[in-house]
């Protein structure tokens, strides 16, 4: 049911420095709840928030579980089940769907033998489909980890981008 | 500057006093404008779109429920408008719904069902698109069904602002949204502490108590058990609820020929063992302020209390009373001393009890509360559950004529009968501890000064005959977590405290009849103050029964064999995540 959380999730040290640093740079204010979650999302590998993490946050913060919760299930920035270490987001916007991204999206899934929203069995790559992220003009594109790839136009130049990632 | 409007629902004219919202200012004409998330004692949601209604003048329809009415104000509350637009809430509601209601806890009891028959949606026009979510069995108290829930946020509410575990949330959002716990976790895991007042809020079949009536019935038929029954002090003045008696309506005797006509081999009340640990409690208060025990105490009797102490704050474990509750005691009794005596073998009776709450499920399924392999208290009914019974017997409890509890274990004092209402086990342990701590009779056995409120906490300082008692009463556990803070922080020196899970106490507790709202708790504690006055034993150590079994059996109060069977221990539970590691 659950593939990812079976395995015990403990809040490692080094995580927990990191959200202490992050909560102090929104001065500790609960009101800033969703700023502080996109900050620890961030700074985890697999880009969500362990169920440990958020259980830390909200003691932290002075705030139950159920309102950590409510914010992570409620923004689609937000996760709560581990994502891949890159996620390849394509734009599904019409100006790069007129420049094919939709044949940059089949290349992909062929290459990676994936479907959309699937994870790698490694972990370390998936395909989002995603609004505009105003990289219309090097379209068809993706990004990974809030970096644009442009230009997508050829499998060898796929394959290129690929590897650029590790 | 008046401080009443007047306004005119469906031409009708009415004069209400300011800030009355449109919903209730039609109830005064007895009017009821539909609603789902809506409830008399929440602050207002206004999610579910249910209760629109058309305002002269307003181009958009209006909910009945968030709207202040204004002067001059003019509602229409049955016009096509408002009948398309509640039609096409409810069409929604349907498609999402899984409707099941021949097999439902809720079936003939469901706000959902009155809708559909007030509004006769015979050919619903929309496709079924209901979740195949599974039922959420996951602890001994309470079920969730969310393929039912119509996300009315009325659970949400309670569980928040009234016990302040917050162990509900709404979560996702658009077709994804629902309501369930943190990180969708089993029940046991977060804050819950079971205490059913969601199930009470709920206006569908999406929370409801685990049922226990099919072991109850099954347990009767086996002609090799012994089944008996002990029944909570505050049953007998909600049960009627569900056979359409007003509120508070007192039926102990009627509940008893039931109970009898269903077939348990003995009959017993709960309120003798509220009176049993009164005299273990009050002895223990008592023997705590003479030999320097841990101060303050505070009571024990309420399992879903005593589970947030257990999850919140462990540090209290030493401050609660070791008297175990009324339930568990009668459990412990009735297989031993009740057992010698009639010369059953404990294995072979069958012990059930009728409550409240369902809170208490969980606690008879405590280990404490047990001994060589087998439970005192085997299966619980919720006030709810024994309705079920009654209604399968066939039988109209209204009419039914009166008949006494056996005896022994079935003679209960006045004492033991407040311990439904909040404030009641206080006033029942002063009545006991004044007169063995003074020797002296009370001149007046009311205590006023810690009658509670609804909801509410009080405070108080009872001269026992010169020494002064500093106590404090509350009930609903946000209203606990307020008295727990004044101990801590200093700012309260009480010696004793009483604490009850559900607003208004055990008479307000989850497993009471639906419907059950505080004007109808306030009714119940009227009832069982009256109830208490009319009996002609209102202090739990003139029990005759509880001055036998002391001689028969126990010797006296905090002897060895009661610290064996009627005491018990607490505690801390596991944190869902434990960060002490990081230290
Ligand atoms: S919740 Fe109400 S409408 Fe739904 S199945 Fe149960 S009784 Fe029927
Ligand atoms: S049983 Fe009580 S604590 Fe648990 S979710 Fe319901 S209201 Fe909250
Ligand atoms: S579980 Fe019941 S009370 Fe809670 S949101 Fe759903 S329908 Fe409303
Ligand atoms: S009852 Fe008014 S919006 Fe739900
Ligand atoms: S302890 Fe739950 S209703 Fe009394």
């Amino acid at each position: 049911m659950k593939p990812f959380t079976q395995a015990a999730d403990v809040l490692d040290k080094e995580l927990a420095v990191k959200i202490d640093g992050i909560i102090s740079a929104h001065n500790g204010d609960a009101t800033q709840l969703v700023g502080i979650l996109l900050d620890v999302e961030a700074a985890v590998e697999r880009h969500y928030i362990p169920e440990s993490a958020a259980y830390y946050v909200a003691q932290k913060l002075g705030v139950k579980p159920t309102q950590v919760y409510d914010v992570i299930s409620f923004y689609t920035a937000l996760h709560d089940k581990p994502r891949a270490k890159f996620t390849l987001e394509v734009c599904n916007s019409a100006p790069c769907r007129v420049k094919d991204s939709d044949k940059l999206v089949e290349t992909l899934k062929r290459l990676l033998n994936l479907e959309v929203g699937e994870v790698t069995y490694d972990g370390r790559f998936s395909i989002e489909k995603v609004p505009c992220f105003g990289a219309c003009d090097v379209s068809p594109a993706v990004r990974v980890n809030g970096v644009v790839y442009g230009h997508l136009d050829s499998e060898e130049r796929i394959l290129d981008m690929l590897q650029q990632l590790n | 500057m008046s401080n009443t409007v007047h306004l005119t629902i469906n031409h009708l004219p009415l004069e209400v006093p300011a800030g009355t919202r449109i919903i209730e200012a039609a109830k005064m004409l007895n009017i009821d404008i539909p609603h789902l998330c809506y409830h008399p004692d929440q602050t207002i949601k206004a999610h579910c779109r249910m209760c629109m209604v058309e305002v002269t003048g307003q181009r958009k329809l209006l909910a009945a429920c968030s709207t202040v009415v204004w002067e001059g104000m003019e509602v229409f509350t049955d016009t096509k408008k408002v009948y398309d637009a509640q039609v096409g809430v409810l069409d929604l509601i349907l498609a999402d719904h899984k409707q099941n209601c021949l097999s439902c806890a809720r079936n003939g009891n469901c706000e959902l069902q009155k809708l559909c028959r007030r509004f006769n949606r015979l050919l619903p026009e929309l496709p079924d698109i209901s979740s195949n979510e599974p039922l959420r069995i996951d602890n001994p108290s309470i079920v969730r069904d969310p393929s039912k829930c119509v996300k009315c946020g009325r659970c949400v509410k309670v569980c928040a602002e009234v016990q302040g575990c917050a162990a509900l949330t709404a979560s996702n959002r658009s077709g994804d949204f629902k309501i369930t716990t943190a990180f969708d976790l089993p029940m046991d895991q977060t804050d819950c502490v079971l205490c059913g007042q969601c199930s009470l809020v709920c206006p569908v079949g999406a929370i409801v108590e685990v049922d226990n009536t099919n072991d109850v019935v099954r347990a009767i038929q086996d002609p090799r058990k012994h089944v008996v029954v002990q029944v909570a002090p505050s049953v007998r003045v909600g049960l009627g609820d569900e056979f359409g008696m007003e509120a508070g309506a007192i039926v102990t005797g009627k509940m008893v020929t039931a109970l009898k006509m269903l077939g348990f081999d003995k009959v017993f009340d709960t309120n003798f063992s509220a009176d049993l640990t009164i005299m273990e409690e009050g002895s223990e208060l008592l023997d705590r302020i003479k030999n320097g025990g841990k101060l303050p105490m505070i009571t024990s009797c309420s399992p879903g209390w005593v589970t947030y102490m257990e999850k919140q704050h462990p540090e209290l474990c030493d401050n609660l009373s070791t008297a175990k509750s009324p339930q568990g005691m009668f459990g412990a009794v009735v297989k031993t001393y009740y057992a010698q005596k009639m010369g059953w073998d404990p294995h072979d009776i069958v012990s059930v009890s009728v409550m409240p709450c369902t809170a208490k499920k969980y606690e008879a399924s405590r280990p404490e509360l047990g001994r060589d392999g087998y439970r005192d208290v085997d299966y619980v009914l919720t006030t709810r559950e024994l309705a079920k019974l009654i209604r399968y017997e066939g039988l109209d409890l209204s009419v039914l004529p009166e008949s006494e509890f056996d005896s022994p274990l079935g003679i209960g004092s006045g004492a033991g009968a407040i311990f439904g209402a909040t404030g009641g086990v206080m006033e029942a342990a002063l009545r006991t501890a004044y007169e063995v701590y003074t020797g002296q009779t009370l001149p007046r056995l009311e205590f006023e000064a810690v009658r509670n409120d609804v909801n509410a906490i009080k405070e108080a300082t009872i001269d026992l005959n010169g020494t002064p008692l500093k106590v404090a009463i509350a009930n609903g556990l946000k209203n606990a977590e307020e008295i727990i803070r004044r101990v801590e922080s200093g700012e309260a020196d009480y010696i004793f405290i009483e604490i009850m899970a559900c607003p208004g106490g055990c008479i307000g507790g989850g497993g009471q009849p639906i419907g059950t709202n505080n004007a109808v708790r306030d009714a119940r504690i009227k009832a069982l103050y009256e109830l208490d006055k009319s009996l002609p034993l209102r202090k739990s150590h003139d029990n005759p029964e509880i001055k036998t079994i002391y001689e028969e059996f126990f010797g006296a109060p905090l002897s060895h064999r009661s610290h064996e069977l009627l005491h018990t221990h607490y505690h801390a539970r596991p944190k869902k995540h434990d960060f002490s590691h990081l230290k």
